[in-house]
């Protein structure tokens, strides 16, 4: 077999300690991703340290935030009551998310690790620069049905695969982090890194570091949101597209608005241009299909991902439309 | 409690045991001094192993050999000259990606894990194509006759109809991906003495497939096979996985387990062939078929042919009398494809039912009305009546339930703010076998019937179907009959497949109770009792513990006078969102006609589980392969997509439950696969009507929609 130690912590602190000890090792929470890329060979840590039973999985407003422990599960965070009252896009983006299972084991912390789910990637026989520097990209000229159309390397075209990242990207989310000297905190939207000539490298986390929670500012969105998902199937497959909206409305007027896509780049893409278009402007449909053309400036197919070109865009005003008539 | 006699809501006999896990699967059982097997599999496509350095799986901790060709136990038939066929894992010659090269024993099932990571083949690449479509345009690749040519009348009669269609349908490679992993468990123990707990629709063929390669007695093979959970085709043969699992517990002398990867079901244990079909149409203007030709190619391997019967229906479904059908097979360097579902019919019924639907829409006619006036009412392919068909009274019925006079002939009628909805209908037909098998029963003087044959129950209910044959015939109460299964020690019966079992086995079952109740009325009077007493009393008073009756049972002659065929039609209303290209099922109505249906509830579920494949057929299935490295992609069940409960509406399963005079005593006939033939053009018709986009390539996907 291919052994590892299987470490149990107690506190962040410990956590760290151990962590700083060991480069190889890996921190076991959900396990929901990190034990089937070490059955199908893609790492092999020689540590795991279960940070399981860390206090880490709390879910409460403080001042006009509202933070979540890495390890609150995607479940919790979805059907808590004050995420479905004044986060309701995360709650539905958790939802959208995985099956009911996994959900219910995978973490806060978790769902931001995980790593991408192109087959390529996944198959040690094929090449991937993620997986493996150097040997290439299959998906490249490959199948690239699921892969990125927006910020794409000529190393790498992997899209990360969550949904809840996505939400809070749009939320303006942050990221506290914890390491042997402290804490810092980023934006969530500087967490995942695009695959430039790194593609190895999924966020800026860095080797000494633990994400403890979210801190998710309360905001007036809670009104007129959406996330909608385009996937294979009614559950359990991953996005082609996504998109989470949600924006207030004065008089019609849209005064403040979140637009962030899924499935189209290595990590959660928000559309800022379009969001800045918006800002100001009446919600009507004519406006929903501007914004969207905004969001794909830059936009490139790689084959069998060319239909996202266009399904990038109707998922964008779909999404406006459903938050729209939301209220 | 006791059940009612001839209740026709019974339970599934084996249900209790299956949800509370008391049934137990091949995987499940505990021999004294198991071992663990895993199969090395190639990482090359085509060619030839020159060297497999197995030093380091064997020094590793816990194991106990490592087979391969270098070192395989003998097996007889591969050492004769003929088809490589199963001599895959026998050979050092490399078919298809992900065949098995060595297996791995060891004492546990992660330490062979593990020591097949270290086994290191080097290889003699060639030049392969694991893409189907490419094979078929090359003029230098091979295409093989798969059935004969058929014609009646005059040849493509279309081309000069009135009115003409002639389109092309694409099918991918499907995997039947059951919920259980296939595998064996192999015990070869001295004076070639085998048992084995497989994983089969046949217990009698796997044993048979054993006594042949490697040359020994039947009898001296047990084969075990009580619970399979799903086989949807896939465990119709004895697979090189399985031989050479054989192999490894006479090498070793001890009892090996082998239980597969779901990555592994990807390429040891077939698959729906990919298809590629054309269909031509040709109508007069009153909406007559004048024309039927349907040219089909069909993807196989290299090492083995594989052939079904893709062009059957467009010979006999509709009144024409200018037919003609081919139907090839083209070799690519991947496994060998064996029936799925529905098989070669519901890949035919894909093109034949789509074109269909395009004709009536070419001759803006009722889908519908255009079938029923197509309708045949003889076999103008065998030139025989039919032995039973009532196709327009489910035509009715289906179109009753599901509303089809809501439905527009006009394409994108009903629109409800970005949904589009649709209506498809769509025929399935296969044909009604009856092979011959033997049942042995055991009538106690405790009450109970004990009934046995070496049959199998995939999942369809063979058991409860079985006792309720018994029971309407014994009127002995279902909870007093057992029938018993899965042994190949037991009196002989066919495979289960083609929807045969219930016609085949239950005949045999009906002709032990009519013998075993006239052997009671000859017992009743020769003790002075009255002709209708008890079979207990009779027994007893005869001091007799029981009475055993074996029958063998066939078709006969009724077979070369009819026709013989069940029939569904699938109903389908679908939404379609029209920005997003989402296709959801939304409502199905299925109608089988397949004469008596003797247990409601599991043929019920036969239905069910149709209608679900065919929502995987028709909108999610499909198993991609990179050809630049003959691997597959999307090999696990978080990317090959089998429909969701969120995929699937509410079902209305109907059935027309006539019995059919002649095909056996029950009028019973076999209704599994066309529970699922069909199916998909049902939705594809239905996205056309709410779309106008006539979808010709399966899986009916966004991008697809969207295009």
């Amino acid at each position: 077999m291919i052994n590892f130690q299987y470490l149990r912590t107690t506190s962040v602190k410990s956590a760290i300690a151990l962590l700083l000890k060991d480069k190889n090792a890996k921190f076991l929470a959900g396990g929901t991703n990190l034990i089937d890329l070490m059955k199908r060979g893609v790492t092999a840590p020689e540590k795991l340290i279960d940070i399981n039973h860390v206090p880490l999985k709390q879910i409460e407003q403080i001042g006009n935030k509202i933070h979540i422990g890495a390890l609150a599960t995607n479940t919790a965070v979805a059907d808590h009551a004050l995420i479905k009252e004044k986060l309701p896009l995360l709650s539905w983006a958790l939802q959208a998310g995985a099956s009911a299972q996994l959900r219910n084991v995978a973490t806060v912390g978790g769902n931001m690790m995980q790593r991408t789910r192109c087959g390529y990637f996944y198959d040690t026989e094929m090449p991937c620069n993620k997986r493996q520097p150097g040997t290439g990209c299959g998906a490249m000229e490959g199948f690239n049905r699921m892969h990125a159309i927006f910020g794409t390397s000529e190393k790498c075209i992997a899209v990360h695969p969550s949904d809840m990242c996505v939400a809070l990207t749009a939320l303006d989310a942050e990221v506290v982090l914890a390491n042997g000297k402290g804490e810092r905190k980023i934006a969530f939207k500087d967490f995942h890194r695009l695959a430039g000539d790194t593609p190895q490298l999924d966020n800026n986390l860095k080797a000494d570091e633990m994400i403890i929670r979210v801190e998710i500012p309360v905001n007036n969105l809670a009104k007129n949101y959406h996330y909608l998902k385009v996937r294979d199937r009614a559950s359990y497959a991953f996005a082609l597209v996504s998109v989470a909206a949600a924006f207030e409305l004065n008089n019609n007027k849209i005064t403040d608005i979140r637009l962030a896509m899924g499935g189209v780049a290595h990590k959660p893409w928000r559309l800022t241009a379009s969001e800045n278009f918006l800002k100001g402007k009446e919600a009507t449909l004519s406006n929903f299909e501007k914004a969207a053309e905004l969001a794909m400036t830059g936009a490139k197919g790689f084959g069998e991902n060319n239909f996202k070109l266009k399904l990038a865009p109707n998922t964008i005003i779909e999404a406006l439309n459903l938050a729209k008539s939301k209220a | 409690m006791e059940k009612k006699i001839l209740k026709d809501d019974t339970d599934r006999v084996d249900g209790i045991l299956k949800v509370t896990g008391q049934a137990k699967y091949f995987a499940e059982y505990e021999l004294p001094g198991l071992t663990y097997g895993v199969l090395v599999t190639s990482t090359i496509t085509k060619g030839k192993i020159t060297g497999l350095d197995t030093r380091a799986a064997e020094n590793a901790p816990g194991v106990i050999a490592v087979v391969s060709h270098l070192n395989k136990p003998s097996a007889a038939a591969y050492e004769q000259e003929g088809g490589p066929q199963m001599k895959i894992f026998y050979t050092d010659k490399i078919f298809y990606n992900g065949q098995p090269i060595a297996i791995v024993v060891a004492n546990t099932f992660e330490r062979a894990t593990y020591a097949a990571s270290l086994v290191k083949a080097t290889y003699a690449k060639e030049e392969f194509n694991t893409d189907f479509a490419k094979a078929l345009k090359d003029p230098k690749a091979k295409k093989l006759q798969g059935q004969a040519d058929y014609k009646r009348g005059i040849e493509n009669a279309y081309k000069t109809a009135e009115v003409k269609l002639e389109e092309r349908y694409f099918l991918p490679i499907e995997t039947h991906n059951p919920m259980e992993l296939h595998g064996i468990i192999a015990d070869w123990r001295p004076n070639n003495q085998v048992t084995v707990y497989a994983k089969t629709q046949g217990v009698k063929a796997t044993q048979g497939t054993i006594a042949n390669v490697f040359k020994i007695p039947m009898e001296n093979i047990q084969v075990n096979s009580e619970f399979v959970g799903g086989g949807f085709g896939m465990a119709l043969r004895t697979w090189p996985l399985e031989i050479a699992t054989v192999m490894a517990s006479k090498h070793i002398g001890k009892p090996v387990k082998v239980v597969i990867t779901r990555m592994q079901m990807f390429t040891m244990v077939g698959n729906r062939p990919a298809a590629i079909q054309t269909i031509g149409l040709g109508a007069d203007k009153d909406g007559k078929l004048t024309g039927i030709t349907h040219r089909a190619y069909g993807e196989t391997s290299t090492y083995e042919n594989f052939t079904e019967g893709v062009v059957n229906m467009a010979k006999f479904m509709y009144q024409c009398d200018n037919v003609n059908t081919s139907y090839a097979i083209v070799p690519v360097d991947l496994g060998v494809p064996i029936w799925m579902r529905g098989p070669g019919e519901a890949t035919g019924a894909f093109a034949l039912e789509s074109a269909i639907d395009e004709m009536a829409h070419a001759l803006d006619m009722d889908p519908l009305d255009f079938r029923i006036k197509n309708d045949p009412e003889t076999d103008q392919q065998k030139n025989k009546p039919f032995s039973s068909k009532n196709i327009k009274e489910a035509y009715k019925i289906g179109a009753e339930k599901i509303g089809w006079s809501n439905r527009k002939n006009k394409p994108g009628s009903l629109v409800e703010g970005p949904w589009q909805t649709g209506y498809g209908v769509s025929v399935g037909v296969f044909n009604a076998n009856r092979g011959k098998a033997s049942v042995k029963g055991v009538l106690k003087a405790d009450g109970s019937l004990l009934l046995q044959s070496a049959t199998s129950d995939i999942g369809p209910g063979t058991g409860t179907g079985m006792t309720l044959i018994a029971n309407k015939l014994m009127k002995i109460p279902v909870n007093k009959i057992t029938f018993e299964l899965g042994d190949s020690s037991l009196p002989p019966a066919p495979s289960q497949g083609g929807s045969a079992t219930l016609s085949t086995v239950g005949s045999a079952v009906n002709d032990v109770c009519v013998a075993l109740k006239s052997a009671i009325a000859e017992l009743a009077a020769n003790s002075n009792m009255d002709a209708t007493a008890n079979f207990v009393e009779v027994l007893k008073k005869n001091n007799l513990p029981a009475i055993e009756v074996t029958k063998e049972s066939q078709s006969g002659k009724e077979k070369d006078n009819y026709s013989m065929y069940s029939f569904s039609i699938h109903f389908v209303q679908v939404k379609v969102h029209a920005l997003t290209g989402v296709v959801k099922v939304s409502k199905i109505v299925s109608v089988g006609d397949s004469g008596t249906i003797v247990s409601p509830k599991t043929a019920r579920s036969q239905m069910l589980g149709g209608a679900v494949g065919g929502i995987g057929m028709a909108l999610t299935e499909e198993s991609i392969i990179d050809h630049r490295y003959g691997r597959y992609i999307n090999n696990n069940f978080a990317d090959y997509h089998v429909p969701v409960s969120a995929d699937v509406p509410e079902i209305d399963v109907n059935f027309i439950n006539k019995p059919d005079p002649y095909i056996n005593p029950m009028g019973a006939k076999g209704m599994g696969e066309i529970a699922l033939i069909g199916f998909s053009a049902a939705v594809a018709n239905a996205v056309f009507n709410a779309t106008g986009k006539r979808i010709r390539t399966l899986p009916i996907t966004p991008d697809k929609v969207l295009a």
